[in-house]
């Protein structure tokens, strides 16, 4: 059994997608708790994955038994069952979101479970074409997921997001055939074998299957300035599946960055061609100032949320481009952290709106006192996304800036400090009209508050232009913990982090000297 | 150079369609013509795929077949998988274009692009 866990993590989620289409056959509205019981399992595996990996070290699994570099490897080690845990946790978790919110169609759910099938691929396999197959996979799903947004712009979001996700999963696609031209082989650690001894890491061939992968994968990742699918795709979709694929979509596909940088391109690869090290950090500095930047014109709060993680993902690629192990430690932090943190602030949005039926920047004034289970929620995890210690956003970027000093990449350093005061300036507005401006109608201040946990949702509606849409959704218990819940682990990750170092010191030097 | 175009006229063909693909798919209003712009651009890339795995008096790899040089069989297999990919995505493309054409009753971008921030 225990040697058939990495693709278990597979299988569960494709068979478990099946069922909510079969079953609502014969039973209505039987999506939700198919779902949850193979999310349950899912949660379960990817966690005795993790004991096993953090006690035996990594594990690798040969599908069909096809002996690798023939046969599809799939390899666990120390970085992809992080991220595995983590997409099955966070799915777990926003289920219990999607409970009240919806949609409540069994085949939104067959999606659901499709979706998470191809981030667990995406994160287990050790084979560079398989990682495009799951790539599409998941793209297909997250695409499909993005359509079933209430208002007909939704469409329109998830068409866009489908014509430059397509493209940037075939220029990968490109790339992964040059590596095969160059090398005859797609497994991971069998191209690290071969590059840099059989061919050379500066042959036109590496350096372009370099540039087009990694090209392919920003756009995925949603790095400025081919981010432009992302705002809409997240501000467009429905609450459940914004809070879904702001957590682990471009997670994902970051990591899989990482898994390309390091498991197949190796540091080596760096040495060999400094140009590619100085353009990846170069992307990575820009999107950190851009996409700050575009958030802070924003007016609309998911769109800012959006835009803030461009910003946000520019840190995390800043600190693979640096590539000491102290950067892509922070790296790691900071994709898992943002996980948390967006996703949590996501869903505390869609409550917001919910609720109060405030979704631009300006209806936030005093939300703090009509719904301040969510206002306390959005403040501590934007405070921790700023890197307000103990929050986990302070520990990510404390490695991050720490490894760049050390690696001297002065201007690096510079825009990394400077992020900080970026983000401060998108967050603290937020913040401060939260707690500290009077709502503008000040009849409505006398309203009597309710907590956003509540049945009274319509009482602490403020009457006029607000209600434009949304406001009288029920807001359920469910959905608050999840929010709480992620403003929690947002703060006591951060401390969390140096008990784990070791842990992940060990994983990140495996990687790094393979 | 007359050598390298009757040698490599394959490379042409495939930068050829990359180029219209990416065209057609970032310059034409019509939603429609844009996904057919990106399976344009998608089939470039499978050609060059499948000519890596060319070569000159090759043989299918079947055994008993005779033969002393065989042609690879993993770039073919590989675009097999990468064209149901491709088909998936065009049929999602088309029904989200379906829903767009019943809801805005147009599938010209830029008539969109004015009813969409409305």
């Amino acid at each position: 059994m225990i040697d058939h866990l990495p693709v278990l993590l597979i299988a569960v989620p494709i068979v478990g997608a099946t069922l909510p289409l079969l079953v609502g056959l014969a039973a209505d509205r039987t999506g939700w708790p198919l779902a949850a019981l193979t999310l349950l399992v899912q949660a379960g595996l990817a966690t005795w994955l993790g004991v096993a990996v953090a006690t035996g070290g990594a594990v690798s699994y040969e599908v069909g038994g096809f002996a690798a570099p023939y046969g599809i490897e799939l390899v666990v080690d120390g970085l992809s069952v992080a991220v595995v845990v983590l997409v099955a946790v966070v799915a777990l978790g926003v289920l219990a979101y999607a409970r009240r919110a919806g949609p409540h169609t069994d085949t939104f759910y067959s999606q659901y479970l499709l979706l998470v099938a191809g981030l667990s691929g995406m994160t287990v396999t050790g084979d560079v074409f398989n990682l495009y197959v799951f790539l599409e996979i998941t793209g297909l799903a997250a695409y499909g997921l993005v359509a079933t947004g209430d208002r007909p712009s939704a469409a329109v979001a998830a068409l866009k997001y489908l014509l430059i996700g397509t493209v940037g999963a075939s220029l990968y696609l490109f790339g992964a055939a040059y590596l095969l031209t160059a090398t005859g082989t797609l497994n991971m650690a069998h191209l690290a074998e071969l590059l840099g001894t059989e061919v050379a890491y500066d042959s036109t061939l590496v350096v372009t299957a370099f540039g087009l992968m990694v090209g392919g994968l920003a756009v995925k990742i949603a790095l400025y300035p081919v981010h432009t699918w992302q705002p809409d795709a997240y501000s467009r979709a429905h609450d459940t599946v914004s809070v879904l694929i702001s957590a682990l979509v471009s997670t994902v596909a970051a990591y899989a960055l990482a898994r390309v940088l390091f498991s197949v391109f190796t540091v080596r690869f760096f040495e060999a061609v400094p140009a590619a090290q100085t353009a990846l950090t170069v992307v990575a500095a820009v999107s950190i100032v851009a996409g700050s930047v575009l958030a802070v014109s924003q007016s609309e709060v998911q769109r800012m949320l959006a835009y803030s993680s461009v910003s946000q993902f520019g840190l995390v690629v800043g600190g693979f481009g640096v590539a000491t192990p102290a950067a892509v430690i922070g790296g790691v932090v900071h994709l898992v952290g943002h996980a948390v943190m967006k996703g949590g602030l996501f869903g505390a949005s869609g409550i917001v709106r919910r609720a109060t039926g405030a979704a631009r920047i300006e209806e936030y004034d005093g939300l703090a006192a009509r719904a301040p289970v969510a206002a306390a929620a959005v403040a501590v995890l934007a405070l921790a996304m700023v890197g307000v210690p103990p929050g986990v956003g302070f520990v990510g970027k404390w490695y991050i800036v720490l490894g760049a000093l050390r690696a001297e990449s002065w201007g690096l350093v510079a825009v990394l400090l400077a992020s900080t005061v970026l983000t401060l300036a998108y967050f603290a507005r937020l913040v401060e009209r939260m707690y500290f401006t009077p709502p503008a109608g000040a009849d409505e201040a006398h309203e009597p508050t309710v907590t956003d946990g509540g049945e009274a949702s319509e009482a602490s509606r403020p009457s006029s232009e607000r209600a434009s849409d949304g406001g009288a959704d029920p807001v359920s218990l469910g959905m608050v913990a999840l929010v709480v819940a992620a403003a929690v682990l947002a703060v006591a990750l951060g401390p969390a982090v140096p008990a784990f170092e070791g842990a992940i010191e060990g994983a990140i030097q495996n990687l790094l000297n393979p | 150079m007359i050598d390298t175009l009757a040698t490599h006229y394959n490379y042409y063909a495939v930068v050829a369609l990359l180029g219209i693909g990416l065209y057609v798919l970032v310059e034409s209003n019509n939603l429609v013509k844009k996904v057919i712009g990106m399976n344009v651009f998608q089939t470039g890339i499978f050609m060059f795929v499948i000519t890596t795995g060319y070569v000159d008096g090759g043989v299918p790899p079947v055994l008993g077949e005779g033969g002393e040089v065989y042609v690879s069989p993993l770039p073919h297999v590989l675009i097999l998988t990468a064209i149901v990919v491709g088909v998936a995505l065009t049929a999602v493309a088309l029904a989200l274009i379906v829903r767009i054409y019943s809801e805005y009753g147009t599938l010209d971008e830029e008539v969109l692009q004015r009813l969409y921030h409305d």
